[in-house]
């Protein structure tokens, strides 16, 4: 999967809790849920879609490594190959 | 058997409530309901909410048609019931739908049934009567054009160039936090107490609990401050209860009325019913449940949802304040607030340690309860705080 279907696949999840975020309106390098204005529940609802399209579970333990759109991908990409 | 008549009303969803907007029955002519069957579904300040019903009854009568706006306490409908049902007076804001929440009724315009828009006498689709009630047009003055003198859409169509003043659901929303937020300041004497709560035994639990779980099953910290809130509420029943016509009214079921941001502006307060009976899992469903149909268009909440709340909850999550006062939502006597979790050092055995720390509020009526019994709830609710696992 290429960076972009990747970014692609997040952004889609993303939406799924905040219908009205595009793309462009995530800063990379910042807090991805202070980006996306979504709260604790939201946040769950996230990594839940996110799960049922890529099939990549973020244990609770690893939500560091995943709170910006940048560490995200890297993460990602990595489970993926 | 069926001999006496049930009133179904346009219900009063809380203090800010002046009227509602009928948009859809589920029932019909000759249907039996059982209580807790929702019957219609209405269009207030709050959203679409899903009507439900207190009585068991066959539906005898349907007197207002969809899509009607009317005011709080309109008769709606009429079931024939086995049970006698106790309805003071004529007053029609004190009827039926509202007995179960008669504390609310103090805040009801009152409405005489003559009120009632009288239907049977304009013949429109939904559509039309749709489209009538965003114009805010009145059918009756309208001459239909249709069979039987039916009115239809090109009957109303000229009037939609006539630019009529619309409000949008968020503004609605804002003008009835202004309405209830207003009459709190103006009515209720508030007393505001604050602990800093050290919960790091739930923070660990927490990690402990979710570390093997999928996100749908993970535990959020909401769910086990509201149980834990619940269960000591249970000893402090000043706390959870109705202020109505000059006296407090405690409520042995404790209803935790949920403050839930929406994305795009105001908030709703939906209700978890008996909190202090549930398990920390059905608790974390519940929240699951009621933010995601407060926060999406086509999720409706129930009505009891709204009307329930015996005392409320308001969390700043991990993004907020670091504490928040609330403003108690009237009728209730208390509103508990929680600020973002954090971590500070504290001073453990003269020993300096890092520590989660949440600050908690209290904001009460001081016409109920005082500062010291106020202070008391907070340090038994920290007290629970420290065994998560006994929640």
């Amino acid at each position: 999967m290429s960076v972009d279907e990747l970014k692609q696949l997040i952004v889609a999840a993303i939406q799924e809790v905040a219908p009205e975020i595009e793309e462009s309106d995530i800063d990379p390098d910042e807090d991805i849920r202070e980006e996306c204005d979504i709260d604790s529940m939201d946040f769950l609802n996230f990594l839940a879609a996110l799960k049922n399209s890529s099939g990549v579970n973020i244990p609770e333990a690893d939500y560091p490594q995943v709170n910006t759109l940048t560490k995200m991908l890297k993460y990602m990409a990595e489970r993926l190959g | 058997m069926d001999q006496y008549s049930y009133e179904i009303t346009m219900p009063s969803l809380g203090a800010d409530m002046t009227e509602g907007t009928l948009v859809e029955w589920l029932i019909n002519i000759g249907d039996e309901v059982k209580k807790g069957d929702i019957v219609a579904v209405i269009e207030t300040q709050k959203g679409a909410i899903d009507m439900e019903i207190y009585q068991e009854g066959k539906v005898s009568e349907i007197l207002v048609q969809p899509v009607t706006k009317v005011p709080v306490g309109t008769v709606l409908a009429r079931l024939a019931t086995a049970v006698e049902f106790v309805v003071e007076e004529v007053d029609a804001s004190k009827d039926a739908a509202l007995v179960k929440t008669e504390p609310h009724v103090e805040y009801v315009v009152n409405v005489k049934k003559e009120m009632a828009v009288p239907v049977g006498t304009v013949i429109a689709s939904p559509v039309v009567r749709k489209r009538a009630q965003e114009q805010h047009l009145d059918l009756s003055n309208i001459k239909g054009s249709g069979p039987s003198g039916a009115i239809l859409l090109r009957d109303i169509e000229p009037a939609s160039s006539v630019s009529s003043k619309s409000v949008t659901p968020a503004e609605s929303i804002r003008a009835a936090i202004a309405r209830a937020m207003e009459k709190s300041k103006k009515e209720i004497p508030h007393y505001y107490i604050t602990l800093d709560i050290d919960i790091s035994p739930v923070q660990q639990w927490l990690q402990k609990e979710n570390a093997d779980k999928e996100p749908e099953q993970r535990m959020l910290l909401l769910a086990v401050l509201l149980k834990a809130v619940a269960t000591t509420l249970i000893k402090y029943p000043q706390l959870n209860g109705y202020y109505i016509d000059g006296s407090f009214k405690e409520n042995k079921a404790i209803n935790i009325g949920n403050v839930i941001s929406l994305r795009e502006g105001g908030l709703m307060v939906p209700a978890i019913h008996d909190v202090e009976q549930m398990s920390l899992t059905e608790i974390m469903d519940a929240i699951r449940d009621i933010s995601s149909r407060s926060r999406s268009r086509g999720g409706h909440l129930r009505s009891s949802e709204l009307m329930d709340a015996t005392i409320t909850i308001t969390s700043m999550g991990e993004r907020g304040s670091d504490s928040v006062l609330g403003v108690i939502y009237p009728p209730q006597v208390a509103i508990i607030g929680f600020g973002k979790p954090r971590q500070l050092p504290q001073v453990r055995e003269s020993e300096i340690v890092v520590c989660d720390v949440i600050t908690t509020s209290l904001s009460a009526d001081h016409r109920v309860s005082d500062g010291i019994v106020g202070a008391k709830f907070l340090n038994a609710l920290a007290k629970k705080l420290q065994k998560p696992e006994l929640l």
